[in-house]
């Protein structure tokens, strides 16, 4: 009997991608990987709808109103949720700017921005509103386990994805633990 | 009154003399008790707590608690583990410390700790406090977001450069160094690198000025080995990738 293939679905809200090209760095173990599991919506796939998965990886944090639905979309969607990477854990380098207020950012962005032509900021509906502050996503929705780094490295990410689907206890060698 | 001293730690005999702590007498027996404020050169402070042990049933800090006969002490448990990181983690949400934008980075002892009790995510709420960098100096910057008033550069400054520079200001939650000028700018003071303050820092506090990120990221102090094994970078020379001057 074939077993059914685990469902995964990935996605970068305030990332940079660089996790999901650690992901991609799995080389030739992502052959092994594609026979366990089946992506459903991602970066990878292109699918825009989440449909009901195992495990949602999320890199990135938490910066505006679009990331919030999207993180909870998947909270309520995957049953086991990952956060992946600095920016997922602590906000990561985005959070900087909760040094300043959100209004400041813009405006050293959009109005005094070097080489700029006609400076406004943007407004356009379809832009998603910033948040205040950006956060990690611990402090919006429950998440059930974290794999730090800055990306974390195709080693760890291996590691942890057959530890979490072999059901064994989640434990990371000592090289590929870290924050950067 | 010396000989032939000795307490238990984690079951193995460890000899002590008079005057010792659990902390001093475990590492001259060559066992890690992590730490972050303790520093064997300067006189303990007791105040990150991370190196908190059971004696005799009781947990106490490992570097201000003197070793004394028949004291059972507890280091390596997962109950103690738990606490430490713990600690570590409100240590992270408190501060900024956004690691891949650090020049410390892999030579940090706040991080190499955390990495040695397994934190792998703050899990607390981030405090994302507003603290300024203080440039002004031509040879150091001051990153207040990375401190962690652990008061070693206080007490080098105070004890062993005789220039009582620094200083922690406020008290609880309202806690924070200072740069004792009436401007509260390093750049007024008469830091210098050569200073024994500008080598204790166990985070990226106060760092040299033109220069970072020299060492590729695998070869780093903390990049292979734990803290266990490698020792704190302030107690190891920058030759080796600490902080200590050769």
């Amino acid at each position: 009997m074939i077993e059914p293939k685990v469902k995964i679905a990935t996605c970068s809200l305030a990332g940079c991608f660089g996790c999901h090209m650690s992901l991609l760095d799995l080389d030739e173990r992502l052959f092994d990987l594609a026979e366990r599991v089946e992506l459903d919506r991602s970066p990878l796939t292109d699918i825009k709808e989440l449909g009901n998965c195992d495990l949602g990886l999320i890199e990135g944090g938490v910066c505006n109103a679009e990331n919030v639905h999207v993180l909870m979309e998947f909270r309520t969607r995957c049953k086991i949720l990952v956060a992946i990477g600095a920016c997922a854990l602590n906000g990561g380098v985005p959070a900087m700017r909760n040094q300043y207020d959100l209004k400041e950012c813009l405006e050293e962005s959009y109005l005094r921005g070097i080489g700029l032509v006609d400076p406004q900021i943007p407004n356009d509906p379809e832009i998603p509103l910033l948040l205040n502050q950006v956060h990690p996503l611990h402090e919006v929705v429950k998440i059930d386990y974290f794999l730090p780094g800055c990306p974390p490295s195709a080693d760890a990410i291996w590691t942890f994805v057959n530890q979490l689907l072999s059901g064994q206890p989640l434990a990371l060698p000592y090289t590929q633990i870290h924050y950067d | 009154m010396s000989e032939d001293r000795s307490f238990t730690l984690d079951g193995r005999p460890i000899p002590f003399q008079d005057g010792q702590t659990i902390m001093v007498a475990a590492l001259a027996a060559g066992v890690y008790i992590p730490h972050l404020c303790f520093n064997p050169e300067f006189a303990p402070h007791g105040s990150c707590r991370v190196c908190l042990v059971k004696v005799n049933g009781r947990v106490q800090a490992a570097c201000t608690t003197p070793a004394a006969v028949d004291q059972t002490v507890q280091n390596e448990t997962g109950e103690l583990r738990e606490i430490r990181r713990g600690i570590l983690q409100m240590l992270f949400v408190e501060g900024n410390h956004v690691c891949p934008a650090c020049e410390k980075s892999g030579a940090c002892q706040l991080q190499a700790v955390a990495y040695y009790v397994g934190m792998l995510a703050p899990h607390y709420t981030h405090f994302y406090p507003r603290r300024p960098v203080d440039a002004s100096h031509p040879e150091a910057v001051l990153d207040f977001n990375r401190c962690i008033l652990c008061e070693l550069c206080v007490r080098a400054s105070r004890d062993v450069d005789g220039k009582n520079i620094f200083a922690v200001q406020g008290r609880g939650i309202q806690a924070h160094l200072v740069v004792n000028t009436p401007s509260g700018k390093l750049g007024a003071t008469d830091f210098s690198l050569a200073d024994k303050a500008a080598q204790v820092c166990p985070t990226g506090a106060i760092l040299t000025k033109h220069r970072g990120y020299e060492i590729p990221i695998g070869q780093r102090l903390y990049d292979r080995k734990p803290i266990s094994v490698v020792g704190d970078v302030a107690t190891l020379a920058e030759s080796k990738g600490g902080r200590r001057h050769d």
